[in-house]
C-alpha cells in the first residue's frame, strides 16, 4: 500500500483527537466536566450539533456515568469513546475494571493532570499511571499528531477480537491539548475504511449456542455476573492472555497504519531515538520526548553516545523489545512524572529496572521524578540527568538511584 | 398511555417465564416475586440491568443464569447509566441501520441502596436526560445482599445490623425517604408505587412504565423475610397489609397528575377500613422491640407519620 492522500491542519492535542473520533465512525460519546474537562468533547459536541457526525452524545452528570454509559453502549455493540483527566478518571477507577472485565473495548482519551490535592489542573501522569492495572491499553503520546494516530488506532487495537480490552491513550495537558501543532491528518473515507465497522466476535452463551457477544434479545447473553473463586481466576487470567497478545496488534495495527500514513512510531511499542550505539540513555513517556531528543542531538554533536527510548506502550508492557533495546547501553536514567509515594521510585523505573534484571549485561538504572504538577522540564535539566548517567559510567558509581529533579530542597 | 391494556389470569400464565426457576433466592423472598410479576408484562424484545444487590447474586451465579432475557450487571451505584447506554446505543445503531429490531425496551432494576443512596445521583441524570426506559425499585427497605444494613429506604424505628434495637436507640432514628416524589418532582412522565399482592395493579404499572416515551419509575415493594424477620410464608400477607394499613398506599403519576389505585381508593373512599398500622408491624421482627412498654409509644407516632403522608397523597390525588 502507498502512502494517501492527507491534509495538513492547526490543531491543539485536543482538537486532534476530537477530529480523529469525528473519522472513526463513533456510535456513543459519554462525557463529564469533572474539574476540568478538555476541548475533546467541546470540539466533539460541536461536531455533533452541527450534524458532522452521526453520533450520539450524552452529557452525563458523572465521569463514573460516562464511563458506565460507553461500557453499556459498547455491550450492546455500539463504537464507544470518552475523554477524561486526573479526578474524573480517578473517579471512574471502579468502572475502569468493571469495563475490561466485561471485555468492553471502549475507547478513552487521558488529558494527563496531577492529582488532588492541592488541586492543580497541570501535567503530570499520577492520573493514568495509578490505573496500570485496571486491564487497560494504554498508549502515551509525544505529540499532537500521534495523538490523532494513535486514537484511530486505539479503535482497532481495542475491538480487535484477539484483544476486547479497552484502550486510552493518553497526552499532556497543555504541553500538548492546548497548543497549536501541523498534524496531517487522512480523509474520513481512509479512516473509515481503516478502523471499519464493529465486528462483534461469537462466544459461547450459557444455553451453548454460538452467539454475538453483546445484549440481543435475539441471543441472550448474561453479562457482568457474581463469578466466585470457581471461575474469577480463569477469567482473570484470559485478559492477561488477551494483554499478551496485545503486544502483536498493536505493532500490527501501528504497521498497517504507518503503511496507508506513512508515520511509524518506532514499532508502536518503544520509540528509540539514537539508541543503537549508546553508552547512556534516558527513559520517559509523553512530549518529555521531544525536548530530551533536543539535548541527545546537542551530546551527539560533542560525541556524547547518548540515546533516548520513549515507552509508547506501557500496558502491555513490551518488556522483551524493551530489554532488547537497552542490553547494551552501560547507564540508563528512567524519568517518572509521577511518584509512588513510599516506594523505591516511580512507576516506570519499577518496572524497567525489573525487566534489566534479567539482561544479560545488567545496565545501572537510576531514577528521576520530574515536572509534578505541570513543572516544566527545560533542557538544562535533562542536560543535568545526562551528565549524571556520564559519570556514573566512568565511576561506575551510583550515588543517588533515585532522585527528585527540578525541584525546590 | 396504554391504559385501555388488560391482562388475564390465562395470559399471565401462557407467558413463557422470562426470568427461570431454579435461582438462589431465600424461600420467600420478596424481590423474586416482584421480578416475575414485571417479566409478565414485557410487550417485546428487551435488554435488562441490574445494579449490584440481592438479585443481581441470585440470578447469576457464574456458568448459570436465571436470565431468559439480555442481561447486564456493572457497579452497584450506576444501572441507570448503564440504562442510558444500552437505549442510546440502541437509538443509533438503529439509526445506522444496525440493528435487527424495530424496538427494544429498557429496564434496570435496582434495590433501595442502590436506589436512594448510592444510585440516587446515576438515576436523577438518567431521568434529568429523558433516557426511555424503566426504571424498577424492588425496595425490602435496607441492604439485604450485604447483611441487613440501614439504606434511605428504611423506615422509622426499624432494627437493622447498622440501626439496631438498643436500650437507648430504638431502630432507625430517620424517616424513610420519600423517593417516589423525588421521582415525580423530575417532570418525567410515570411514577407508580405497586406491591406484589395487588399483582394485576403491579403487573399493569410495569407495563404502562415499558409504553410510555421517556423514563418511568415503578416503586414496588419487595418484603423480605430475613431482612423483616417474618415467617417465610407471610410475603405477600406483609405486602397487602402495608397497603390496607396505608405505610404504603398504592398510586401513580401519569405528567405528574396523581391517582389511587384501586386498593388504596378503596380506604379512601372508606376510611373505616384502613387497618391500624400496627396490623403490619406486629409479625415483623424488626419491629419487635416497639412492642414493649418502653418504646411502645412510638407505634402511635408512626400511626401519625402514616396518615400525615396518606392525607398528602389524598390532596394530590384530588380526594381531601
Amino acid at each position: 500500500m502507498t502512502v494517501v492522500k492527507q491534509k495538513l491542519l492547526a490543531l491543539s492535542g485536543d482538537e486532534a483527537v476530537a477530529y480523529a473520533v469525528k473519522q472513526s465512525d463513533v456510535d456513543v460519546v459519554a462525557a463529564y466536566p469533572i474539574t476540568p474537562q478538555t476541548i475533546i468533547v467541546e470540539k466533539f459536541s460541536e461536531y455533533v450539533h452541527n450534524g458532522e457526525v452521526d453520533t450520539e452524545f450524552i452529557c452525563v452528570e458523572s465521569e463514573h456515568s460516562a464511563l458506565t454509559a460507553c461500557l453499556a453502549a459498547a455491550a450492546t455493540g455500539a463504537r464507544t469513546f470518552t475523554a477524561s483527566a486526573s479526578a474524573g478518571l480517578a473517579l471512574m477507577h471502579e468502572i475502569l475494571y468493571v469495563t475490561s472485565g466485561c471485555r468492553a473495548p471502549v475507547v478513552m482519551t487521558i488529558v494527563n493532570r496531577a492529582l488532588s490535592a492541592p488541586i492543580n489542573i497541570h501535567c503530570d501522569h499520577a492520573d493514568s499511571m495509578v490505573e496500570r492495572d485496571a486491564s487497560w491499553i494504554q498508549i502515551y503520546v509525544e505529540n499532537s499528531q500521534e495523538a490523532y494516530d494513535s486514537t484511530i488506532q486505539a479503535f482497532k487495537i481495542a475491538e480487535h477480537p484477539d484483544i476486547l480490552l479497552p484502550a486510552m491513550v493518553m497526552l499532556d495537558a497543555f504541553f500538548l491539548s492546548h497548543t497549536l501543532e501541523s498534524v496531517n491528518v487522512l480523509l474520513d473515507a481512509t479512516v473509515r475504511e481503516f478502523v471499519g465497522t464493529r465486528k462483534i466476535p461469537l462466544v459461547r452463551s450459557h444455553e451453548g449456542k454460538l452467539v454475538p457477544f453483546k445484549l440481543d434479545p435475539k441471543n441472550p447473553v448474561t453479562m457482568g455476573p457474581l463469578d466466585l473463586y470457581d471461575y474469577y481466576f480463569e477469567h482473570k487470567k484470559q485478559q492477561e492472555e488477551a494483554m499478551q497478545r496485545a503486544l502483536q496488534t498493536i505493532k500490527q495495527v501501528h504497521d498497517e497504519y504507518g503503511e496507508i500514513s506513512g508515520r511509524r512510531y518506532g514499532n508502536g511499542l518503544i520509540d528509540p531515538y539514537r539508541l543503537e550505539d549508546a553508552d547512556i540513555a534516558a527513559i520517559c513517556v509523553g512530549s518529555t520526548a521531544g525536548t530530551t531528543k533536543v539535548v541527545v542531538d546537542q551530546l551527539r554533536a560533542k560525541g556524547v553516545k547518548a540515546g533516548l527510548l520513549r515507552l509508547r506502550t506501557y500496558r502491555p508492557f513490551p518488556s522483551q523489545d524493551l530489554r532488547e533495546a537497552l542490553e547494551n547501553v552501560k547507564a540508563i536514567a528512567v524519568m517518572d512524572r509521577s511518584n509512588s509515594f513510599g516506594a523505591y521510585g516511580g512507576p516506570i523505573f519499577h518496572e524497567v529496572r525489573h525487566v534489566l534484571y534479567d539482561a544479560p549485561t545488567r545496565p545501572q538504572v537510576v531514577n528521576y521524578i520530574y515536572g509534578l504538577g505541570g513543572r516544566d522540564m527545560p533542557q538544562a535539566l535533562i542536560h543535568e540527568i545526562y551528565k549524571d548517567l556520564q559519570k556514573i559510567v566512568k565511576t561506575k558509581r551510583v550515588e543517588k538511584p533515585v532522585q527528585f529533579i527540578g525541584v525546590r530542597e | 398511555m396504554s391504559s385501555e391494556w388488560k391482562f388475564t389470569t390465562k395470559d399471565l400464565a401462557e407467558k413463557p417465564e422470562l426470568l427461570m426457576p431454579g435461582h438462589r433466592a431465600c424461600a420467600g423472598c420478596g424481590p423474586a416475586v416482584v421480578y416475575r410479576q414485571i417479566l409478565k408484562a414485557t410487550r417485546g424484545p428487551i435488554i435488562a440491568t441490574n445494579a449490584t444487590g440481592c438479585m443481581e447474586v441470585v440470578t447469576t451465579i457464574y456458568p448459570y443464569t436465571a436470565w431468559r432475557i439480555p442481561w447486564i450487571h456493572t457497579a452497584f451505584e450506576n444501572v441507570a447509566a448503564n440504562a442510558a447506554g444500552i437505549e442510546t446505543a440502541l437509538k443509533v445503531m438503529k439509526r445506522k441501520g444496525h440493528l435487527k429490531h424495530d424496538h427494544i425496551d429498557v429496564i434496570a432494576f435496582a434495590g433501595d441502596g442502590g436506589t436512594y443512596d448510592i444510585g440516587l445521583q446515576a438515576l436523577s441524570g438518567a431521568v434529568e436526560r429523558g433516557h426511555d426506559f424503566l426504571y424498577v425499585l424492588y425496595d425490602n427497605e435496607a441492604y439485604m445482599n450485604t447483611g441487613i444494613q440501614r439504606s434511605g429506604g428504611t423506615p422509622h424505628c426499624a432494627s437493622t445490623t447498622t440501626s439496631p434495637a438498643g436500650r437507648v436507640i430504638p431502630g432507625k432514628p430517620e424517616y424513610k425517604k420519600p423517593i417516589a416524589d423525588i421521582m415525580v418532582a423530575h417532570g418525567i412522565p410515570y411514577v407508580a408505587a405497586a406491591s406484589p399482592a395487588y399483582w394485576r395493579d403491579l403487573i399493569t404499572k410495569a407495563r404502562k412504565g415499558l409504553e410510555v416515551k421517556g423514563p418511568a419509575f415503578l416503586h414496588a415493594l419487595a418484603p423480605c423475610p430475613r431482612g423483616w424477620r417474618y415467617d417465610t410464608s407471610k410475603t405477600i400477607e406483609i405486602a397487602r397489609l402495608a397497603v390496607e394499613t396505608c405505610v404504603f398506599p398504592l398510586w401513580e403519576a401519569v405528567d405528574g397528575e396523581h391517582s389511587l389505585s384501586a386498593p388504596s381508593k378503596v380506604i379512601a373512599l372508606k376510611p373505616e377500613r384502613k387497618k391500624p398500622v400496627r396490623e403490619y408491624l406486629k409479625n415483623q421482627g424488626r419491629f419487635r422491640h416497639l412492642f414493649t412498654p418502653e418504646f411502645e409509644h412510638i407505634i402511635d407516632e408512626i400511626e401519625h407519620i402514616v396518615d400525615r403522608r396518606w392525607k398528602l397523597l389524598l390532596k394530590k390525588c384530588g380526594m381531601a
